[in-house]
């Protein structure tokens, strides 16, 4: 089973790698602001099967806070590129 | 424990393939809408079948720690509500700064 968990985590991260090239050469900011937001959604889902692959369970809770946070700060960010303020 | 370990074994191919079919999309759709609408979706539904699977894993491999699935539940719960979200608030603030929709014939951009 530890092998899945590692073939997972390989497969998540050459995903990463695919959106990565999106947020360096994408056209404008909102393609970079959009490949952002879908790295910080994968990065929960790679988050969570590392925390069984090393078998540290404290690895859900960091997961947790980080879908907040990605949550929060795509929302700020969108909420700026259209007022061109923050309130 | 072999059936669980199939259909674990399923959960996360399921989920990497459409995290895959999503990176592939925000690579080759010709404008930004469009990747909006390849990723937005199949993004959502690839996170959540990967941690379905390591919740079904944890529920069956690890029976004395049950909080750790209630938390991986209430995960699935936030990203099924919070990425749509994101996505919505980021295309309406490209449609409101005047970014145009792509036109067939038109070049990538």
């Amino acid at each position: 089973m530890i092998t899945i968990f590692w073939v997972t985590l390989l497969l998540i991260a050459v995903t990463i790698g695919l959106s990565l090239y999106r947020a360096v050469a994408g056209p404008g900011v909102f393609n970079r602001m959009a490949a952002v937001n879908i790295i910080g959604t994968k990065t929960i889902a790679f988050l969570v099967v590392m925390g069984y692959y090393f078998e540290r369970p404290y690895f859900f809770d960091i997961a947790l806070l980080y879908a907040m946070v990605n949550f929060i700060g795509t929302l700020i960010f969108a909420k700026y590129l259209e007022r061109g303020e923050l309130c | 424990m072999l059936i669980v370990h199939i259909a674990v074994t399923m959960l996360l191919g399921a989920g990497i393939f459409f995290t895959l079919v999503g990176s592939i999309g925000l690579l080759r759709f010709p404008d930004f809408y469009t990747r909006l609408h390849a990723t937005g979706k199949c993004d959502t539904l690839g996170g959540g079948l990967i941690i379905l699977g390591a919740l079904i894993y944890h529920f069956f491999a690890y029976p004395e720690t049950p909080l750790v699935p209630a938390k991986l539940a209430f995960l699935i719960f936030f990203i099924f509500i919070a990425n749509p979200t994101a996505t919505h608030a980021l295309m309406k603030a490209a449609f409101k700064t005047g970014l145009k929709p792509w036109r067939l014939g038109e070049e990538r951009r």
